[in-house]
């Protein structure tokens, strides 16, 4: 279990999380049947993103195709496309993007925008017998991504999977730990015990702690070597911001524990919490585009934190000075919900 | 004799319910003392506050000596406890629970050695030392169980509800391992439904809607209520109240 879970969620999750685009089956309607706009549909096609699936002279087929759900776009060439071109220096297309999955329409527009582009570049380029690398009057912005040059969505999903793979192992596992000896009995067992308060505890934190923390070194391990994840920051700022990010985890599961009496309410209460935590915590949606609110109320979001944490350091290499806001913040958390636990566990009824 | 359990005007109130209404009555070192009472006469309740795990609305208990107010963990370390609810840990081996709770108790692994081995052989379950302990059968379990609970050697033991669930012989045989722990000097309180077992104790209380209707040896019960066995004096004491 401690091996299997690490690997699949990291070798399923990392890859179907993807923000990559690829596939995107496009409806072609030429109506012109110009050599410009045939070299235009070959242009598309050569791309990795695009295929042309299809190809009518009628429009509505094509939005029938998407209201199949076959295609994802239909390009129409109105006829006159090339003659316009030439004529007028000006033509246009129209282009129908199915917008059910808002992300993964825009990004398929950009990127069909951008072949069209480069492609009406190089016309005027050869039409007007210009140098094809010296556009004239065009400012031409570089864009360059640091820290994930190649915008590899991999490198950004593995450490956000990997801190919900430590959450749930850990909210789980001590959730449960407490209310299967209430449900079994062995909890009065203990309490007529002189054990105390602070050794039983210990004895619920650390083993969960070594689990979770082996599975965040094997799971970091399978980053590297499949997705060869670059980790450039220093592995201790992850395993230690990991330690006190567990015992913040941990105490919130004990709490719970200590709170429920059978282990369904507990699934129910640690789900309630993984849900929003993760929604919340920007594995999947960049935080800086959620509302002002939400962006305050993830300063007690432990995941959140760990997921920043995680990619600062592994992506970016940012060491303990740029972490302290989050150290501290972790630090509050982590606090909070174990002196609940602790305050709330008691020996006596 | 030495008082092992003293307890005066014991009071323990869930809201208004009235659960334990001013019991008193005191155990002496070495006796098997029966704690009788029909469901909810209040006795799982009563034995709950003498171990500990909860405390009492008023009322002086003195437990091995310590006071169940402000020494609670001092009272812990001198006492065994098995409830109705078997509760060794299932998913671990024999071997390991006594380890475990010898742990706990500060027992030394040498001594832990020696006391394990015969108390498999006494039991004989040697060859199931490396067994789960939810593999075993029901019998097997309440009597290990009872073993771990005077493992380390306590004062008095509290036994709620044993044998529940077994049959009469092993009922039997549990009784068998009660009379070696009290020869050696471990006081037995124990709770029960079963009036064969009342008469195996040495001094046995009956409880009725939380109150002591009697208390006295088993003979002394049955000649003061005119009563053939135990049964009787039980129900005699039930109808009276009713």
């Amino acid at each position: 279990m401690i091996i299997m879970i690490p690997l699949l969620q990291m070798l399923v999750l990392v890859f179907a999380a993807t923000y990559d685009l690829k596939n995107v089956n496009i409806y072609l309607v030429d109506k012109d049947m110009s050599s410009t706009s045939r070299e235009l549909a070959s242009k598309l096609d050569a791309s990795p993103f695009f295929t042309i699936n299809n190809t009518s002279f009628n429009p509505d087929d094509g939005e029938k195709a998407i209201l199949d759900n076959k295609d994802h776009m239909v390009l129409v060439i109105p006829q006159g496309f090339e003659r316009n071109l030439i004529r007028d220096d000006k033509a246009s297309l129209q282009l129908l993007v199915n917008a059910i999955d808002g992300q993964a329409a825009q990004l398929g527009y950009s990127y069909a925008a951008s072949v069209i582009r480069d492609f009406n570049k190089n016309i005027i380029a050869e039409w007007k017998g210009l140098p094809e690398f010296n556009p004239p009057y065009q400012i031409n912005a570089v864009s360059r991504f640091w820290y994930n040059s190649e915008l590899e969505y991999k490198w950004y999903m593995a450490p956000g999977v990997l801190c919900i793979l430590v959450t749930l192992i850990g909210l789980f596992l001590s959730g449960m730990s407490l209310v299967k000896e209430k449900e079994q009995g062995t909890i009065e067992q203990l309490n007529v015990t002189p054990i105390r308060k602070i050794q039983f505890l210990a004895g619920k934190l650390i083993p969960f702690v070594v689990i979770a923390l082996f599975d965040l070194s094997f799971g970091l391990l399978i980053a590297k070597l499949v997705f060869h994840l670059p980790v450039v920051g220093s592995l201790w700022l992850v395993f230690g911001f990991g330690m006190l990010y567990l015992l913040g985890i941990l105490g919130l599961g004990l709490f719970v524990s200590t709170l429920a009496d059978t282990q369904q309410q507990v699934m129910f209460v640690t789900y309630f919490f993984m849900m929003i935590f993760i929604l919340m915590g920007g594995v999947f949606t960049p935080v800086d585009s959620m509302p002002h609110w939400a962006q305050i109320v993830d300063e007690g979001n432990p995941i959140y934190h760990f997921i920043r944490v995680m990619r600062m350091v592994v992506l970016k290499g940012s060491n303990f000075g740029d972490l302290i806001h989050e150290f501290i913040a972790m630090s509050i958390i982590g606090i909070t919900f174990l002196s609940l636990a602790v305050l709330r566990y008691r020996k006596t009824a | 004799m030495e008082k092992v359990i003293e307890v005066h005007n014991l009071v323990k109130k869930f809201g208004s319910f009235v659960a334990n209404d001013h019991l008193n009555f005191d155990v002496f070192q070495g006796e098997i003392f029966g704690f009788l009472g029909a469901n909810g006469a209040g006795k799982t309740t009563a034995m709950k506050i003498l171990c500990g795990l909860s405390s009492p609305t008023s009322g002086q208990v003195k437990v091995a000596g310590f006071d169940i107010y402000k020494e609670t963990e001092k009272i812990k370390r001198n006492i065994g406890y098995m409830s109705q609810k078997f509760s060794l840990y299932e998913d671990m081996t024999i071997a390991e629970n006594i380890r475990f709770f010898s742990g706990i108790y500060g027992i030394s692994p040498k001594n832990r050695k020696e006391k394990q081995d015969k108390l498999l052989k006494d039991l004989d379950l040697e060859s199931a030392k490396d067994s789960l302990i939810g593999s075993l059968p029901l019998g097997w379990k309440q009597k290990l169980a009872f073993s771990v609970a005077i493992f380390h050697d306590p004062k008095i033991v509290f036994l709620d509800e044993p044998t529940g669930g077994v049959d009469p012989i092993t009922r039997r045989k549990f009784w068998d391992l009660i009379y070696e722990a009290s020869d050696r000097g471990i006081t037995i309180f124990v709770t029960t439904h079963y009036m064969d077992e009342a008469e195996y104790c040495n001094r046995v209380s009956i409880m009725n809607e939380g109150r002591i209707e009697a208390l006295d040896t088993p003979d002394n019960l049955k000649k003061q209520f005119g009563a053939k066995n135990m049964d009787e004096v039980f129900l005699k004491i039930a109808r009276n109240v009713e």
